[in-house]
């Protein structure tokens, strides 16, 4: 589920003439809905979330937590519709087991059960849905012997009316009775863990796609995080939130659980990993690496006296080997990101407020 | 960080010594171009400034300088003609006087995004039957591509195949600018990439006809750190010259080829800038020679533009006379996701730079 960045908008005068669609009659959904960023929450607001409310679905998590007795459970879904289904360093069912176990990973939770449900377009090639099947099962093992997908459904729709393939996945997962994260245990002194760089993901998809004609080096970063996640909390008892930086990339992460925790956060943006040709072909584009999406990174909320366990414990883990301590939760404020620039300079770091990239997950 | 404090003692040293002659209180020195403003405000390069140096932001982004009339000239051809369109991300969602790129996307017109201009060309030869129109945008540094593609056009003979020009070249329109009473500037940042092309001559009005110190400049921020230093050494030697500083890509001679290209299929018109007015040959127009393939000539329309939206300062913002904090619109009704004027729809328009990295909450 998307959680919500709410802001009072008061956008008026011009709706007629640009894609701004809030609701109101007659206007539609534009592509910018659908990028994380400002709009993305509006919609999910003022359109969606207010005809189903209940106390569950208001804390806007990754995952959501449900009780059974004193069994605490993890349940999360997500719909992934990226173009090209082929990429370099992953495929549409790789990402499809990675995005919902680690939405399950970050609530602390260890997976136990998916569903896989696809919208296939009619022409489909049944040699492509295999090989996206042979990546499922390999993705699958990689997360846990025990992880097994229990239920699914199969839909084809006639050509034109889907591109190729569309996957959904829902997951279960059991939290064990001592592990709580979540963005109201985020005190002020944490240490925030990234768990290695940052754009591989968004910028490998991109040049991808065949209006570009860039040959990079760049492989998606998609990754089960679960194990990442289970050793994190075995070797400290003080990690309090977790968020992976997908859709809307590290910033939106860290300003989601900034404005949900009412703390500011102190963010160094010279200790956030980005490689040289992720951050050469973002500056050939106009584009910012942090608000590209991420398909294995995590950003991690850890008291400062466990702040290096941890982060040695991730670095020994294949997927955290360019981990990085990135920033300090900083007192109770507005909820605040200062980014300080590797210049000593410092500012804001905000909501995207238009579309980078659609159709990157 | 050594050097780039070195840079910032001198810059220090240097406005002292000008101050103390007692000729002016505040440096002005305006970045014509958008992505030296960009990232100047991406890495909080005024703070790192005596006081007394106000940067300032100039015509430098070919969005921002499209009148909304020509927006809405191009949305009367798509809806008259029905043709396939291909042109860059920013230009789409400014808003014309009543409707915009991304409006009639929405309601079915055929636009494309592309990154690189000969993607038309391809597409307008495998499908015949469409009629294709790129819409060129850009100063210089995009005019060379524009007409590798016209010729390209010729040599195919197609049929099916025609631009919109609204490019626009930089030299007249500072001129305009310098010329402007209003306009108070010390010193200018000349553009990188479009000094590529054209070189050091151009530019000499700058000092011969205003006595203004003018560097061309890099876009890292010891380059554009460095560029101000110059300008200081040449305000303190009271002998302004056209300098270049970003001798690595700019040759003093420019890109003869990429010039002669532009001479080939381009004739200099009169042209309207956004806030600055009709300025002498400041538009590129297609030659008689490639006028089968001009937009304007092939699909002739007439078009009642609607009154300019009350309270958009783009055109003072344009000028440097205004900063977008002036505009009373600024991040209350214009906001990136709903802009009214074109400074903030473009990723390099002066109030989307100030909207993302130096608004306060």
């Amino acid at each position: 589920m998307e959680p919500l960045n709410i802001k009072s908008s008061k956008a008026a005068g011009h709706s007629k003439y640009t894609d701004n669609s809030t609701g109101s009659h007659g206007d539609s959904i534009s592509i910018s809905h659908g990028d994380g960023g400002f709009k993305t929450g509006e919609l999910i607001e003022k359109t969606i979330s207010r005809f189903i409310k209940n106390s569950i679905l208001d804390n806007f998590e990754d995952s959501a937590t449900l009780l059974f007795g004193k069994h605490k459970v993890a349940f999360t879904t997500d719909s992934y519709v990226i173009d090209p289904v082929f990429f370099p360093g992953g495929d549409i069912g790789r990402l499809s087991i990675c995005g919902t176990v680690n939405d399950l990973a970050t609530a602390g939770a260890v997976p136990k059960y998916l569903s896989l449900s696809f919208i296939l377009e009619e022409g489909f090639p049944l040699v492509s849905l295999e090989k996206i099947m042979g990546s499922v099962r390999k993705t699958l093992v990689e997360a846990g012997t025990d992880l097994i997908i229990v239920t699914g459904d199969t839909k084809v729709v006639s050509k034109g009316s889907a591109d190729k393939i569309y996957i959904n996945t829902s997951g279960i997962g059991i939290i064990d009775e001592k592990v709580c994260l979540s963005p109201s245990r985020i005190a002020s002194g944490d240490r925030i863990i990234l768990t290695g760089s940052v754009a591989d993901h968004g910028m490998a998809v991109l040049s991808a796609r065949k209006e570009f004609d860039f040959k990079t080096g760049l492989k998606s970063d998609c990754a089960p995080l679960n194990k990442l996640m289970a050793e994190c909390l075995l070797c400290s008892n003080n990690i309090h939130a977790a968020r992976d930086a997908t859709r809307g990339g590290i910033a939106r992460a860290l300003i989601e659980l900034a404005r949900s925790s009412g703390h500011d956060f102190h963010i160094n943006e010279n200790s956030i990993p980005v490689k040289k040709e992720a951050r050469a072909l973002c500056d050939f584009l106009g584009m910012d690496p942090l608000y590209i999406a991420n398909e294995g990174k995590m950003a991690i909320f850890v008291s400062e006296c466990d702040a290096v366990k941890v982060l040695d414990k991730i670095r020994k883990n294949k997927y955290g080997k360019d981990a990085s301590i990135i920033g300090t939760v900083e007192k109770k404020g507005k909820g605040n990101i200062i980014l300080e620039t590797g210049l000593g300079t410092k500012r804001i770091l905000d909501l995207y407020y238009s579309e980078q990239l659609p159709r990157i997950c | 960080m050594e050097k780039l404090q070195k840079t910032l003692d001198e810059i220090k040293y240097l406005v002292a010594k000008f101050t103390a002659t007692g000729k002016c209180k505040k440096i002005k020195i305006m970045e014509v171009c958008g992505t030296h403003t960009m990232s100047i405000a991406r890495y909080g390069l005024a703070q790192l400034l005596p006081p007394e140096i106000d940067l300032i932001s100039g015509p430098g982004c070919p969005v921002c300088v499209t009148p909304s009339k020509e927006i809405d000239n191009i949305i009367g051809i798509i809806r008259k003609y029905k043709l396939t369109v291909f042109t860059f991300g920013d230009i789409i969602k400014v808003p014309g006087t009543f409707s915009s790129l991304s409006a009639e996307k929405m309601s079915g017109a055929e636009i494309r995004i592309c990154y690189s201009p000969s993607d038309s060309i391809i597409f307008a030869e495998q499908n015949p039957g469409k009629k294709v129109m790129f819409i060129a945008i850009g100063f210089e540094t995009t005019i060379p591509l524009t007409s590798v593609i016209i010729k390209d056009a010729l040599k195919k003979k197609l049929k099916n195949f025609f631009v919109f020009s609204t490019h626009r070249i930089i030299p007249p329109a500072l001129d305009a600018l310098l010329s402007d009473k209003n306009v108070q500037v010390n010193g200018l940042l000349l553009p990188g990439h479009v000094s590529a092309i054209i070189g050091l001559e151009p530019y000499g009005f700058i000092t011969s006809k205003y006595n203004i110190p003018a560097v061309i400049s890099g876009f890292g921020p010891d380059d554009i750190l460095i560029s101000i230093k110059m300008i200081l050494e040449q305000l303190a030697s009271g002998r302004p010259v056209i300098e270049n500083s970003y001798t690595g890509v700019v040759k003093n001679d420019g890109n003869p080829y990429a010039f002669s290209m532009i001479n080939d299929v381009f004739a200099p018109v009169d042209s309207e800038w956004r806030g600055l007015g009709i300025i002498p040959l400041s538009g590129m127009a297609l030659k008689d020679k490639y006028s089968v393939f001009d937009a304007r000539k092939s699909f002739p329309v007439k078009v009642s533009s609607l009154p300019e939206p009350a309270g958009c300062e783009c055109g003072e913002i344009l000028k440097g006379i205004k900063t977008p904090t002036g505009c009373k619109l600024f991040a209350v009704s214009c906001r990136p996701d709903n802009p009214v004027g074109p400074c903030m729809v473009s990723s390099e328009g002066t109030c989307a730079a100030y909207f993302k990295y130096l608004r306060r909450k």
